[in-house]
């Protein structure tokens, strides 16, 4: 395993929810990293983030290791959920919420 | 990149698929696209990305920056 994925899978292990994306929660660099966490907020679960403006091996390796071509991208534990597209589609149909009940993921 | 090239590599990969594209901003790299195909059928959301995401293959995040995706199998389609 690369150093970046070894990375990537500590991230990933050592947190319920984690949205890798462009810029932080505060100030999101992307719209589509904006949209993903406006969600993550409405749903009101403990998340981290990973920028990955700030971190080159992560922004490469991260797209490698999700097979997925762009950020942000949204695990929930340990399990690859999908980007912000698949986000708004499961929070438009209840599945997101009910992702998070059935995995008892941690309310913020 | 042109919405005609968008939709000529999707169907090359899914050569069933329904494909409508939209140019979000009038700029030509920012568009929406809307893909339905039975060979979805049974493929969790991811998959049904990915599987569009390869028929891109290494312009999606470079020469095509924004793609906002949705999939659906026929049968999901809401009706108009």
């Amino acid at each position: 395993m690369t150093e970046a994925n070894s990375r990537i899978d500590a991230l990933i292990k050592s947190n319920d929810v984690v949205l890798f994306m462009k810029g932080t929660a505060l100030f999101p660099q992307c719209g589509f990293s904006s949209r993903a966490i406006s969600i993550l907020d409405h749903l009101g679960v403990c998340y981290e983030t990973v920028d990955v403006l700030q971190d080159p091996e992560i922004r490469q390796g991260i797209k490698a290791y999700s097979d997925w071509p762009t950020v942000p991208q949204l695990y929930v534990k340990g399990e690859f959920i999908g980007g912000s597209d698949i986000m708004v589609e499961m929070y438009e149909a209840g599945e997101l919420q009910a992702l998070i009940t059935d995995k008892r993921v941690a309310k913020a | 990149m042109a919405a005609a090239d968008i939709e000529m590599l999707i169907r090359a990969g899914i050569p069933d698929a329904r494909i409508e594209i939209t140019d979000l901003a009038g700029d030509g790299d920012h568009y929406s696209a809307r893909v339905v195909s039975e060979s979805f059928r049974g493929l969790a959301r991811v998959r049904q990305h990915q599987r569009v995401y390869e028929t891109l293959g290494t312009r999606m995040g470079g020469e095509l920056h924004a793609l906002q995706l949705t999939t659906a199998c026929p049968e999901q389609e809401p009706i108009s």
